[in-house]
């Protein structure tokens, strides 16, 4: 088993499954009267965070309670600004207080790298800058397993701002491996140099949106903030909404199967539309409940057995 | 003052001689010489170069005296062969006035391990507003030929038209940090296949490219010297070749680390490998390493940028860019271009005292001439342990590495900095 | 499963291995637990077979089939997974988890008896226990095991035991099933050859 969980790119298909079919089993907890089990009885997992992610933490903590670990939730905003304890001194500190994993959210890409060589435990990476959020890619895999039956062959859009988002870069890593087909869409100035090279050789890049659509069985809409339109890589947002955001009309062009995907948190109006998120079609809800499911399994695996 | 016979020493590749040091200068250059006062070292298998002259060193004094000090990066440099290094100018106080760069001056000559020859700035303060005092530079006591903003780019074209213009009434040279500000806001590394990976800013080549472009066009335009600090670009090679093949006084160094180490070294997310220009790809590293065998680029310079530990020791974005190179830059020029003694010699020392102006450096050991030089064993191969170098900082890339060739004694005007591999002081 | 580290390291000595059950015995011993179990239940009513993983599951159905043949009752089977319930986690490398699958009805207010291969030191049953606890609240637990080779650990004994094996502990029971393994057998390895 792996120690840390930094990358999407950490798991071959093996483990990846193995978590996937871990979550399924962690599911079934939610369905019970004591929501609870004990195998990480005595562990500590902190929740450590230099951004404010309310849903990703809460999500995380319910996680490592459901699995009976002590946690505690170290909410370090702004000290990088304010030059306040370095990384590395905190490390130290998590390190003397028995850390056995800690939960990083960090706005600088490769923070949890940083932090894995600081730490004796288990680091998992729950979102670093511009760069990956593993999790979220293994819950999006495992609510695309629940809802079409299987992943390998499956193709995938992943629409919107590629260039900032952890997502789409965790997600083009894992599915990947997992046998999909990802097929990246937005403004060329949203779309990173050598994507293929970079992640994954197989990658197909679009920039219609429209021509995309009614060849996939999953439509991942990525998170655009405005704020990107004051720096040039796009006009305006009423544009963006135009060319890539998905609404009813679109979505009726997709296959009658195909899912919308959304990691949260929308801008309705701008990348979806109401009647897109609040669609059958759309997963976004499951995906919140999937995520405890998935982040129990990763915690499980990361945790459950002297992995040292 | 003690003399020094230096026997069966290869002067830049040639056949073994003798070489005596006496007063200051090369006395006696030939076979079998003899002086009965004089300290012996036996030269046999070792190489002699002129004394390496850096173009590009940050000694950090004044102001991070906790990450290097003049003294500290004297004794770097002289065990790292060099017995003169040009200090840039973004210290705290900046090097911008008289008065800063003198008292840089001052503290080499106290040293006394390598001449120090300051560098000054372009622009008050580094801001890329107003041009500093570079008369009142020149005519001091450091009397500063070399004028950068390094760090910075002289972004404004205006300016720097004007700063090349204007040093032309005393022979003064820019060094230009080429790099386009608005194509590298929060850049963190070479733009391209890595950064995408590692969801860091990217860097873009054409940052570099478009300033070394459009400052050619300037330098030729108003016939003035330009000098290119770290070209780090297989671009920016093609631009240099037209400029040259066309006649512009331009020259470029190029650093040890742009010649040996690529972007890959980012995916540790160790800020160790973080600097700026950024580490390029294995094509660009190719293309760099022929410019300088055929002349487009004319100087290896260390670019020396010693860092405190905490400024490091961090997540890659909040790290200072900067590597040391001052002790490992004769090892990286061996292994990259093999034992071409002659080409090195011209690369680290004969040119960047032309261009640096450095009379009495850069001269091959020859009878009367200062006895500035340095004593290399090729065959020697040392593994870099940061703990062990001189430098204040230990922000080397080559942690580990083991890299051919050692210093075996380094010479100022006839009195040895370094001898068996140890600084004298 | 392995052989259990030698006792003593020299002088090096042929590990025996004696075969306890063979297939036909191993069938007739399952026979015999389905009429105890009908018997003492008077006729498995209101009645739930949980076979623990691995072996204990195929040994659940089978029982199942028997009673189903022989009074003609259909008793549900599930499967209780107790990996996230072991004490001895942290001992090993990461166990992977199976699922746990109750039968339609559920087990509230059943009679639930775990089914498994070999009863040891008590310590699958102590979590397969608090597994229980936390799927459901049965009206009684019971126990039925193949093999009870002694050397209990906690206070925890078998209803329905189908063979007892005296062992030392320097030997291991090893039991096949042909639904796993494809046959059936119980063999001792022995650390003292007799």
């Amino acid at each position: 088993m792996i120690k840390h969980l930094l990358s999407g790119g950490d798991l071959d298909a093996d483990t990846a499954t193995e978590i996937l079919d871990t979550a399924a089993e962690m599911a079934t907890v939610a369905g019970r009267e004591i929501k609870k089990l004990p195998a990480l009885r005595g562990r500590t997992v902190v929740n450590l965070f230099y951004e404010d992610s309310t849903r990703t933490r809460i999500s995380f903590e319910a996680a490592a309670k459901r699995l009976s670990a002590d946690v505690i939730n170290f909410s370090a905003k702004g000290s990088s600004v304010t030059k306040g304890e370095s990384l590395k001194d905190t490390a130290l500190t998590l390190q003397a207080m028995g850390a056995d994993a800690v939960v990083i959210r960090h706005p600088a890409s490769g923070a949890p790298h940083r932090l894995a060589n600081w730490v004796d435990g288990s680091v998992v990476n729950a979102g670093d800058g511009t760069h990956e959020h593993p999790t979220q890619a293994l819950l999006d895999a495992y609510t695309m397993r629940a809802r079409l039956g299987r992943l390998a062959g499956l193709s995938v859009a992943v629409v919107g701002d590629v260039l900032h988002s952890r997502v789409a870069r965790s997600n083009v890593l894992l599915l990947s491996t997992l046998g999909a087909k990802v097929t990246l869409v937005g403004p060329p100035t949203l779309i990173p140099v050598d994507i293929a090279g970079a992640l994954a050789p197989g990658t197909d890049v679009s920039y219609d949106l429209d021509s995309v659509l009614p060849n996939v069985d999953v439509v991942m809409m990525l998170r655009v903030q405005r704020e990107r339109m004051n720096d040039s890589y796009f006009p305006s947002a009423r544009e963006y909404a135009r060319r890539y955001g998905l609404d009813g009309p679109r979505m009726r062009r997709l296959p009658e199967h195909a899912i919308v995907m959304h990691p949260g948190p929308m801008n309705r109006g701008m990348e979806i539309t109401p009647e897109v998120a609040d669609s059958p079609r759309s997963t976004i809800v499951e995906q919140v409940t999937n995520g405890v499911s998935v982040r129990m399994a990763v915690l499980y695996l990361l945790l459950g057995g002297n992995n040292r | 003052m003690t003399a020094y016979l230096i026997t069966s020493v290869s002067v830049v590749g040639a056949a073994p001689t003798d070489l005596l040091i006496r007063d200051g200068v090369i006395a006696e250059v030939g076979p079998d010489l003899t002086a009965p006062d004089a300290t012996v070292i036996d030269g046999t298998g070792l190489v002699a170069l002129p004394g390496l002259v850096d173009l590009h060193t940050h000694l950090r004094e004044p102001g991070r005296e906790d990450a290097e000090t003049v003294e500290s990066g004297s004794r770097a440099a002289a065990l790292g062969g060099y017995t003169a290094v040009c200090a840039m100018a973004n210290t705290s106080p900046v090097a911008d006035t008289a008065g800063v760069v003198e008292q840089v001056w001052r503290l080499g000559r106290e040293a006394g391990l390598v001449d120090v020859q300051p560098i000054g700035a372009v622009t008050v303060g580094l801001a890329g507003e107003r041009l500093a005092e570079l008369g009142a530079m020149a005519d001091s006591a450091a009397r500063v030929r070399i004028f950068s903003d390094d760090g910075h780019c002289v972004a404004d074209p205006k300016l720097m038209r004007r700063a090349l213009e204007y040093v032309k009434a005393f022979d003064g040279i820019i060094a230009q940090h080429a790099e386009e500000p608005r194509l590298t806001e929060g850049a963190q590394m070479h733009e391209g296949e890595v950064s995408t990976r590692l969801g860091l800013i990217g860097w873009p080549a054409v940052a570099e490219e478009a300033i070394i472009a459009r400052d050619v066009l300037l330098a030729e335009h108003v016939g003035s010297r330009l000098h290119v600090c770290h070209v780090s670009t297989a671009g920016s090679v093609e631009v240099l070749r037209q400029a040259k093949a066309r006649g512009v006084r331009v020259s470029a160094e190029v650093t040890p680390h742009h010649l040996l180490l690529t972007d890959e070294r980012a995916e540790s997310y160790d800020p160790v490998f973080k600097v700026n220009p950024p580490l390029r790809t294995a094509a660009d590293i190719a293309a760099l390493r022929a410019a300088l065998a055929d002349g487009v680029i004319d100087v290896i310079a260390t670019d020396h940028a010693p860092h405190a530990v905490e400024d490091k020791e961090c997540e890659w974005a909040y790290a200072r860019p900067g590597m040391l190179g001052l002790e490992t830059a004769l090892s990286i020029a061996l292994d990259v271009l093999g034992p071409e003694w002659d080409l090195i010699a011209e690369r680290m020392s004969r040119t960047p005292a032309r261009i640096a102006g450095l009379t009495g450096h850069g001269v091959d050991p020859a009878p009367g001439v200062p006895a500035n030089l340095t004593v290399i064993d090729p065959a020697a191969r040392r593994t870099i342990d940061p703990a062990e170098l001189a430098s204040r900082s230990r922000n080397t890339p080559y942690a580990r590495m083991t890299l051919p060739g050692r210093i075996v004694a380094t010479f100022l005007r006839g009195e040895p900095t370094v001898l068996d591999g140890k600084a004298v002081k | 499963m392995a052989y259990p580290p030698a006792a003593r390291s020299s002088p090096p000595r042929q590990p025996s291995v004696k075969v306890i059950l063979a297939s036909a015995d191993v069938q007739r011993v399952v026979d015999r637990i389905a009429h105890q179990i009908l018997e003492k239940t008077q006729g498995a009513a209101n009645t739930v077979l949980l076979g623990i993983p691995t072996r204990g599951t195929p040994l659940a159905r089978r029982l199942a089939d028997r009673i189903s043949t022989f009074e003609d009752v259909a008793v549900p089977v599930g499967v209780l997974d107790i990996t996230l319930y072991r004490d001895d986690l942290r001992r090993h490398a990461t166990r992977a988890v199976g699922p746990t699958e109750l039968p339609p009805g559920g087990i509230d207010g059943k009679r639930v008896i775990l089914v498994d291969d070999v009863l040891f030191s008590g310590r699958t049953v102590r979590a397969a226990l608090d597994a229980l606890n936390d799927v459901g609240r049965p009206a009684s637990v019971q126990l039925a095991v193949l093999v009870d080779r002694g050397h209990r650990e906690l206070p925890i004994r078998a209803d329905y035991v189908g063979k007892n094996i005296p062992t030392s502990l320097a030997e291991s029971v090893k039991v096949t099933l042909a639904e796993i393994d494809g046959t059936d057998e119980v063999k001792l390895y022995g650390g003292t050859a007799s």
